[in-house]
């Protein structure tokens, strides 16, 4: 019986590949989690596959922390990113309040990381408001805002945390305003539209500026600085892939501001994908032709769903031969098995997207830290119910099996664990159902899955899209709860059923 | 004096045939079976020496002497919490003594011998014990399974075994919800007959039926032990079953022999006012097997 599961299990296991580990002889361009830094590193994706570079577009990875630290770290090449970010927020005090080109390049180098020079455009931040609203309060500077301190600010997550964003802005301008919410970038332009907010961040090459018809209020105190965007890159990428650089350098000084904004727009409110974004622009600005060949809705749908399934079946599996194991002791050793089921109890209260997160110093990013998170998160229910099943065998039972003269190790396989299946494998079930809908959240950490559709969905506002990764991720639930009910049928023996 | 230190003369003044039933059973087959049987009954195949087992402070058994000889069915009576369920977890090891020894065919039964020796102890409680995961068959061949019987042999057994127990024929494919109580019970007896062991050891095997088909088992059960003529060990609280099936009956209270001996010494002359009161308090049902023995 214990066999027969353990080979489901492993048919599973096989069914889904195992993940790619980070790429060794290729270049990884990474980007951040917003329409323009995925276009700009599919720019740089498609001008050095155009180059027959061997290259790997890691989208969407997540903020600039993250990225900054996956380039340190290796697990990314390169980068779009973007001058004032890195003075005002990523070097922050190594700078010594200098802020020229020249000296950002020298304490780069220092932290072993370069610089292409500025792609042309500048993206600075701005306050935006609802156009029609900003004219009946009669506001066009942020100055104004000072004048009116009930109005609701809603910024994009990391715009509140920066030292350059709301933080200074506020100090800098002396803004009184109380109601200050932090949410996702694209749910803002929702939400102002909606009239839930007044006053949000925008990037000055924000494609919504137009859509929305917002009103750009001046900075009239010159508090942001510029956000040219550059290429930051790995030192060591000129010796090891010499080709790459002069094929990144191509692009210096060629966006301007009024192209990055249509190709925004055309990303966002035309439901272009960036990779055609990409290849358009390629194929216009640098006659380069790029295939630009997006991929189609049934293949990115098995991608994604391959890629959900090793997520969730690797962890999974690894956590059955740990919990198990765990559960016996729990249920043999009462007082150890308090202690393992409050540690794994902790584990299950660590909130998932903070879990993901502390996987990255460990095991970068991509699908191995989504793994062990997810695999952290499966050992309790699992863990719980293998004890409990063991726990409530009747007394009689296993003293008949010891008084046939079973030794211990026998007793558990023939008798104990075949009377716990029921429950173990609903601990499993249970595992399994929270696992699905917690891969969705691997994407942010470049996991891929039913996750990316959905992130890409919320950045672009694209219901659609958001549905392309939901209702897979729904239905799989659902086929995994099927799945297991028909193992328990296939597994849990006649007489115990009923 | 207690009975056990006067059992050796008891024997020596008594007819055997009339007192022992391994004699009774053979008394036909003449003089060499005759010995046979009476070097049998001088072997001990259990032995309790002084054993005391006591549960979170409270002496459950204080002081047990008590040696079962090859053969014999003897039956362990008293109230309920007097102890004699804690006898039987002592003969096969599922408990060990605070003090005192406890032999098996001689080999002392300890945590480390209590393994093997389980295999030649067969061992049935109230409700059977049987695995509700597996069927009346998987049940029994658990063992021969884990010994390496091949499947001709294991099955040869159970057949033999099956009709020895009087189990309905299909009765085998069924698990064990799938039973009656009494079918339940006749698995478990060839579960615990299996492996050919010694000794049988039976905690209250009727204890949960209803009483059609308990009388309907009482009465196989007591075919099945002459047929066998193994030792049983047998934990009831029922007088009238005790002395349908007992040579020997063992009573206990709070933990201590009150008297050891057939039925009839125990009617006939009670050793205390308590065994007096216990046979007088079931003196109906009793009678009826007094009479029935006469």
């Amino acid at each position: 019986m214990i066999y027969r599961l353990t080979l489901l299990l492993s048919l599973w296991i096989g069914y889904g590949s195992a993940p790619e580990a980070g790429e060794t002889t290729g270049v990884a361009v990474g980007s951040k989690e917003f329409t323009e830094s995925v276009i700009l590193g599919e720019i740089a994706t498609q001008i050095l596959e155009n180059a027959r570079i061997d290259v790997q577009h890691r989208k969407q990875l997540g903020g600039t922390r993250f990225l900054w630290q996956a380039l340190i770290d290796g697990e990314i090449d390169l980068y779009p990113e973007y001058t004032g970010t890195l003075i005002e927020e990523v070097l922050g005090g190594r700078l010594q309040g200098k802020r020229d080109l020249a000296t950002l390049r020298r304490v780069l180098a220092e932290q072993g990381v370069s610089m292409t020079e500025p792609l042309g455009f500048n993206n600075t931040y701005a306050l935006g408001m609802m156009t029609a609203r900003a004219e009946r309060l009669g506001i066009t500077t942020i100055s104004e805002l000072r004048d009116h301190p009930e109005l609701k600010f809603g910024f994009s997550n990391e715009f509140m945390a920066r030292a350059d964003g709301w933080p200074g802005l506020k100090r800098a301008y002396r803004l009184p305003q109380q109601a200050v919410v932090g949410l996702d970038h694209g749910l803002a332009y929702r939400g102002l539209a909606g009239g839930r907010l007044d006053v949000t961040d925008l990037y000055t090459t924000d494609a919504e500026i137009q859509y929305y018809s917002l009103r750009v209020l001046e900075d009239d105190r010159g508090y942001f600085p510029d956000y040219r965007a550059v290429f930051l890159y790995r030192a060591d990428l000129a010796e090891r892939l010499p080709a790459v650089l002069p094929v990144l350098r191509q692009l210096e000084g060629r966006i301007s501001e009024k192209e990055m904004t249509a190709m925004n727009a055309a990303a966002k409110l035309g439901k272009v994908s960036e990779r055609k974004v990409a290849a358009d622009f390629l194929r216009k600005r640098l006659a380069i032709a790029s295939d630009g060949e997006v991929e189609g809705l049934a293949a990115s749908l098995w991608r994604h769903t391959l890629e959900h399934l090793s997520l969730v079946a690797i962890s999974l599996a690894a956590a059955i031969l740990v919990a198990i194991p765990l559960g016996i002791l729990c249920a043999r050793r009462p007082r150890l098995g308090r202690l393992v089921l409050g540690a794994t109890g902790i584990l299950q209260t660590i909130p998932s997207l903070a879990l993901l997160v502390f996987m990255i110093p460990l095991l970068g990013i991509g699908a191995w830290p989504a793994i062990t998170a997810l695999f952290l998160y499966s050992l309790l229910p699992i863990v719980r119910n293998t004890c409990t099943g063991l726990q409530n065998i009747p007394g009689p039972l296993l003293e008949s099996a010891d008084a046939l003269g079973l030794p211990r190790f026998a007793r558990l396989r023939l008798v104990e664990l075949p009377l716990a299946l029921r429950t173990i494998i609903s601990g499993v079930r249970t595992a399994a159902v929270i696992n699905v809908g917690m891969a969705t959240l691997g994407a942010l950490i470049g996991a891929g899955g039913y996750g990316q559709p959905i992130l890409t969905g919320i950045r672009l506002d694209d219901t659609g899209l958001i549905l392309q990764g939901a209702i897979p991720a729904a239905l799989l639930a659902l086929l995994i709860e099927g799945v297991f009910e028909l193992a328990e049928r296939r597994l849990v023996p006649k007489g115990l059923r009923g | 004096m207690s009975y056990t230190t006067r059992e050796p003369f008891r024997v020596a003044h008594r007819k055997p045939a009339t007192i022992d039933p391994v004699l009774s059973r053979n008394k036909f087959r003449g003089r060499v079976h005759e010995i046979q049987a009476i070097n049998r009954y001088y072997r001990r195949m259990l032995k309790l020496s002084r054993v005391t087992k006591s549960y979170d402070g409270v002496a459950v058994l204080r002081d047990i002497d008590l040696s079962i000889p090859e053969g014999q069915v003897a039956v362990i009576i008293g109230a309920s919490g007097c102890g004699k369920s804690t006898l039987l977890r002592l003969a096969n090891g599922l408990v060990l003594p605070d003090r005192g020894t406890v032999e098996l065919m001689g080999t002392p039964v300890t945590a480390s011998t209590a393994l093997a020796l389980r295999r030649r102890m067969g061992y049935v409680i109230q409700e059977g014990g049987l695995f509700p995961h597996l069927t009346a068959r998987g049940n029994v061949a658990l063992m021969p399974g884990r010994l390496g019987w091949s499947s001709a042999r294991t099955e040869a057994r159970m057949i033999e075994l099956a009709e020895l127990v009087r189990l309905p024929t299909g009765a085998l494919d069924r698990y064990p919800s799938q039973l009656s109580g009494g079918e339940r019970q006749r698995v478990a007896l060839m579960r615990a007959l299996m492996l050919d062991p010694e000794i049988l050891l039976l905690d209250e095997p009727l204890g949960a039926l209803d009483p059609l088909i308990r009388y309907e088992l009482q009465t196989d059960l007591k075919t099945l032990f002459t047929a066998l003529g193994k030792t049983v060990l047998m934990v009831t609280h029922d007088l009238s079953e005790a002395g349908h099936f007992a040579d020997e009956i063992v009573l206990l209270r709070e933990g201590s022999i009150e008297q050891r001996g057939p039925m009839t010494a125990l009617i006939d002359s009670p050793a205390t006012e308590y065994v007096a009161r216990l046979v007088r308090a079931q003196r109906s049902l009793v009678d009826g097997l007094v009479q029935r023995a006469t």
